[in-house]
């Protein structure tokens, strides 16, 4: 098993924090993993992207030309990267935040407007967790208890509200992902 | 018979390399006798310069490192933190403190760095053969300015004690001279200081030394000691412009 | 010991901690800034000294500070800041002292990008500062190697009183993977390497009595002192290239169509390529030098089979390691050369690309 994918979106809105959770996942069940941040003098604001590997073998290069899944929480990202998509590829994208689509015909598309669905839960905070939910739920890269084990761990006593909209979200992107 | 005077215990018998009337061998002594009297001599370390003085790790008779142009503090701060226990000091002259190496100086004295710094000041460029230095005063021949330092191309020649004492850090800061007999008596005191507060672990010390250069100034010994008072002192001023220990902020 | 996701910046910062090093100075620059911050924060909580020097000149020579009073020390910057470094290599080199100096290159020359590259491979190989002298490169091509290097670096560099430098990439200094971390020297360990150098470095005279005059410098004015030294020099590097060379092997077999020699990040890069190509029944091999110097100039050599059509170089510059790769080929077998600059880093579909077209 291997599978390539990239994070991108509007810095700020989590999507190297995608790409962190399902790396570390990954490496918590014993997985190859690696994790490749775009990185420039932008702090904020400007686009983001991330490249994350999740692989029973040794990872050679972790860049990623044609990833397997793309998350896209903007239109230019998914106009970047989009065409990139392996052939049967996977494109999770935010409806509210790419009005324009992407044209092909040769990927499965996973399209939800998730930052209403995220406002719905309760906050835009976990719009990355709905993501990582939508990839759980598609590809079955990662489990859904190693995240729930990981969110526990640094957010049950720090923060119980955020933990419990942050497992909603992954629960509502899984059921999304395998609709 | 009695040994009334004797060669300080914190110098080698590497006879010195300096030219005949310069001070440097003066200003080495008075330190190896601070570092003698303090009883420092097994905890003692060094950084010598470039400049006339870079064979100084040779003279002082404990470790000893030689730092490239300018960089004695930094070096002298890798060597403190490295090995708190033992005590540093750096030797510097005008060039290599004042121009190559002023970012180094100002922040080890920013930094209240737990060393001593003896910078001889003597307004010229002494190994390199006399060339122009920070400290070279206005309209003051050397074979970089030979039509003399002109002020209005190259500035005024630099303050090196004024402009640490802007600082809050240093504990101790003063210039004195080697210029006199009794100048050196004061000189020794002023020395001795540093090495105490260095003793102490007081923090940042810095004694500037007013010196002559008989060879690059063309003057004999005699008559540059006459020239460097009548002509330095009254824009290098001795005096006291920081010492925590005695209330001098 | 259980795996950690980190950054490149932080796993080598981390697992020279707990090689012993308790010194660090250095200067802020992208994209190494993990690296000095995560020092900030640990150095203090072992008892060590972090210093934000007030330049990169100044960092490099605190390391000589330290370095001379026989501690491990280390600094870090990226291309830029070498350059300004590279003065106090020359010295740490000429006076032979241990220091281990981490470049996260970026792309240049002047002021450059802040994006991955490889253009510091002249500088690191063959000089940087001036005069005679040598310094040992590790190209690490991953995290976890990355990280190990620190231990290794810090080894080579008490072993043979040199300056080593890891020769990394903003690539590797940002990206995560995991690293399985080396137990931390214990205590015993760390006062025994505290202790190593008291022969000849800066130390106080232990039992008060006035028994030694170590000097730190590398100024020898008598021209016969200077030949001298420089030659006991070279001897030592001599040494260094027979012992300490190292490379990878990757796929390498006398069915090789074609041999690639890439370092570093370009070398994960080309490893994907040969995997796609691999599997189309194509025999394809890669020599990866870890010490950039010594060059593996023989395994090189070796590495060229029968069947070996041609070398192909694929580096993150405008070809220089390309230099060291045809001196270890010598004309046996055409060398070729495609690299990426200015901060962009190729991808595996583009060297698939280049070596398919050799078949």
């Amino acid at each position: 098993m291997k599978c390539e994918m990239i994070c991108a979106g509007f810095g700020g809105q989590g999507v190297l924090t995608i790409g962190k959770f399902i790396a570390k996942a990954g490496m918590a069940e014993g997985k190859n993993v690696s994790w490749l941040p775009s990185y420039g003098p932008e702090m904020r604001g400007g686009t983001a992207n991330v490249s994350a590997v999740v692989s029973d073998a040794p990872i050679a290069s972790p860049i990623v030309s044609y990833p397997d899944v793309l998350v896209a929480l903007n239109q230019p990202s998914l106009d970047k990267f989009g065409p990139m998509v392996r052939k049967g590829g996977v494109v999770i994208m935010d409806t509210n935040m790419c009005p324009h689509g992407l044209k092909r015909d040769d990927v499965d598309f996973i399209a939800a407007p998730m930052s209403d669905i995220a406002l719905e839960i309760g906050s835009m905070k976990v719009l990355n967790m709905l993501a990582i939910g939508m990839i759980i739920g598609k590809t079955n890269v990662i489990k859904y208890e190693t995240m729930e084990e990981d969110l526990n761990a640094f957010l049950k006593a720090k923060d119980p509200d955020l933990l419990e909209k942050n497992l909603i979200a992954i629960k509502r992107g899984i059921e999304l992902g395998k609709a | 018979m009695e040994i009334i005077a004797t060669r300080p215990q914190s110098l080698t018998s590497t006879p010195f390399t300096y030219c005949p009337g310069c001070l440097h061998g003066v200003a080495h002594r008075l330190i190896a006798e601070s570092i003698d009297e303090f009883g420092l001599v097994n905890q003692m370390t060094g950084v010598a310069p470039v400049g006339c003085s870079v064979f100084a790790y040779k003279f002082f008779n404990f470790d000893m490192a030689q730092a490239a142009h300018g960089r004695a503090p930094a070096v002298a701060t890798g060597i403190k933190r490295a090995r708190p226990d033992m005590h540093v000091f750096t030797y510097q002259g005008d060039g290599d403190l004042a121009a190559i190496g002023t970012a180094e100086i100002v922040h080890a004295a920013n930094r209240g760095e737990r060393i001593s710094v003896f910078f001889v000041n003597n307004a010229i460029y002494g190994m390199t053969g006399g060339q122009m230095a920070p400290t070279t005063l206005p309209d003051m021949k050397t074979t970089t300015s030979p039509y003399g330092r002109k002020v209005d191309d190259i500035g005024y020649p630099i303050r090196v004690s004024e402009l640490l004492a802007t600082l809050i850090a240093p504990y101790y800061i003063e210039r004195v001279s080697l210029l006199s007999p009794a100048d050196i008596i004061k000189a020794k005191k002023a020395v001795q200081k540093a090495i105490k507060y260095n003793k102490e672990g007081r923090g940042f010390t810095f004694v500037e030394l007013i010196s002559t250069c008989p060879t690059n100034w063309g003057i004999d010994p005699v008559k540059s000691r006459e020239w460097a008072k009548e002509n330095m002192l009254p824009f290098f001023k001795p005096g006291c412009f920081r010492d925590k220990g005695e209330g001098v902020e | 010991m259980a795996k950690v996701l980190m950054k490149g910046n932080e796993a080598v910062a981390e697992a020279a901690i707990r090689s012993g090093c308790r010194l660090y100075f250095a200067y802020p620059i992208t994209p190494q800034s993990e690296l000095i911050e995560y020092m900030a924060k640990m150095m203090p909580k072992v008892g060590g000294t972090f210093l934000q020097a007030e330049s990169e000149v100044s960092a490099i020579n605190m390391v000589y500070g330290a370095a001379g009073a026989g501690k491990r020390v280390m600094t870090s910057s990226s291309s830029p800041g070498i350059s300004l470094k590279a003065e106090g290599i020359s010295y740490i080199a000429g006076a032979e002292l241990p220091a281990v100096i981490v470049n996260v290159q970026r792309g240049g020359p002047g002021l450059g990008d802040i994006q991955p590259a490889q253009g510091d491979y002249f500088q690191a190989t063959k000089g940087g500062g001036h005069g005679d002298y040598r310094q040992i490169v590790l190209a690490p091509s991953s995290v976890q190697e990355f990280a190990d290097m620190a231990s290794e670096a810090f080894d080579l560099a008490d072993k043979y009183r040199n300056p080593v430098m890891i020769l990394a990439d903003g690539m590797l200094g940002q990206m995560m993977e995991p690293v399985e971390f080396k137990e931390a020297r214990s205590q015993a360990e760390l006062d025994e390497l505290g202790k190593q150098h008291n022969d000849w470095c800066i130390c106080p005279n232990e039992d008060g009595d006035k028994k030694h005059h170590h000097e730190i410098n590398s100024l020898e004015i008598d021209p016969a002192v200077l030949e001298a030294h420089v030659n006991a020099l070279y001897k030592k590097y001599a040494v260094i290239e027979k012992d300490e060379t190292r490379w990878e092997e990757f796929n390498i077999s006398d069915d090789n169509e074609i041999l690639c020699v890439a370092w570093g990040t370009a070398s994960r890069i080309v490893k994907s390529a040969i995997n796609e190509i691999k599997a189309e029944g194509k025999s394809i091999g890669m020599i990866r030098p870890i010490t950039c110097w010594p060059f593996p100039y023989e395994a090189i050599a070796k590495a060229i089979g029968p069947k070996v059509k041609k070398v192909y170089v694929f580096e993150l510059n405008t070809g220089q390691m390309l230099d060291d790769v045809k001196i270890a080929v010598n004309g046996k077998v055409p060398v070729d050369f495609w690299g990426k600059v200015g901060g962009i880093v190729f991808t595996p579909a583009e060297i698939q690309e280049k070596l398919e077209a050799c078949f």
